[in-house]
């Protein structure tokens, strides 16, 4: 993708897709780490099938299981865009 | 949260591969009665395709023959078509299959090469592209088409019953993947059926079978609707035996 996503875009496409999981919204922080949230890898797996969809961004097995936080996975969706 | 009990949403389509005959042909029209949108694919049997979604449209359903073969390793495109013509496709029936049968001292490297790679390689490559939008969808239905070989041992056949034993295996852990999800996955494995796959059989094979004649592929078929339909949500990772009493 060419075009440039800002981390605001990123992190307001997650805030959007954890409550799916049955994130409680007012947990969402970039601080937050996915184990606190009780998001799971199966979870994580949809969320990277949502960005794909959204920004074209492909994440694979090994990238997921690098992130940790909130913030974590908005980095790396920002710097694969780029 | 155990919550999850889903039913199938309108327009949902169902993929049958390998569904120009036989058993592959019976599953298109019993989950067309039943009112799924069906994708008959086909690798070279147009014809036999095309007689298949005249049958399902000539019975008020909905169907498109989808050529393509299994083993190319191309799903994404098969599915993208079949949502944009029928609708999204919400049940995966692996049911292409092949043969060659040899004993194992003098089966070749390409007798197996070729019936892993279609038998299981490119049912594993259909279930993960189907499983994604299956989950984002909340409702879904992997149907693999086992064997009574495999769990059971057949001279002549290591081939084949590794790779359908591998499917059952596969079938048992994707289950657990995603059933929180809304999707199951189950095995159907049939014993003897008639086609053309088990023409050449000799008469005295049905000794094996208690109930001492061939299935029909309609038996079969009956199988896989019902592990298609919402009935069965709660009926995941598991195997049905269609055979007669042979695996009893």
């Amino acid at each position: 993708m060419a075009t440039t996503i800002s981390p605001e875009q990123v992190e307001g496409t997650v805030r959007d897709a954890l409550p799916q999981f049955g994130v409680d919204e007012t947990q969402i922080t970039r601080d937050a780490s996915f184990e606190e949230l009780d998001v799971d890898s199966l979870d994580l797996a949809e969320l990277s099938q949502i960005i794909e969809d959204e920004y074209g961004v492909q994440l694979k097995g090994d990238d997921v299981a690098k992130i940790k936080t909130v913030g974590d996975a908005v980095d790396l969706v920002v710097s694969r865009a780029a | 949260m155990g919550d999850l009990v889903s039913t199938r949403p309108e327009h949902a389509t169902a993929l049958v591969t390998g569904a120009s005959k036989g058993i592959g042909a019976a599953i298109a029209r019993a989950l067309a009665d039943d009112g799924w949108a069906v994708g008959v694919n086909y690798r070279s049997d147009e014809a036999g395709a095309r007689r298949v979604v005249e049958a399902i449209e000539s019975a008020g359903g909905r169907a498109l023959a989808i050529h393509g073969d299994v083993t190319n390793g191309a799903p994404a495109e098969l599915f993208a078509r079949l949502e944009s013509e029928l609708g999204p496709v919400l049940a995966l029936v692996n049911n292409a299959g092949v043969r060659a049968d040899g004993l194992a001292i003098q089966l070749e490297d390409d007798d197996w090469g070729r019936v892993i790679d279609t038998n299981l390689t490119a049912a594993f490559r259909m279930t993960r592209q189907a499983i994604k939008g299956m989950i984002r969808a909340r409702f879904g239905r992997v149907v693999n088409l086992a064997s009574v070989v495999g769990p059971r041992a057949n001279a002549g056949q290591a081939n084949y019953a590794a790779a359908k034993a591998g499917l059952i295996g596969m079938t048992k852990t994707v289950a657990t993947e995603v059933a929180r999800r809304g999707v199951t996955v189950n095995a159907v494995a049939p014993g003897f059926i008639e086609t053309d796959m088990t023409a050449d059989l000799p008469d005295t094979v049905m000794q094996a079978v208690p109930a001492r004649r061939a299935g029909t592929p309609e038996e079969v078929a009956a199988a896989v609707r019902f592990l298609a339909s919402d009935a069965a949500g709660y009926v995941t990772g598991t195997t049905l035996f269609v055979d007669g009493g042979m695996s009893a």
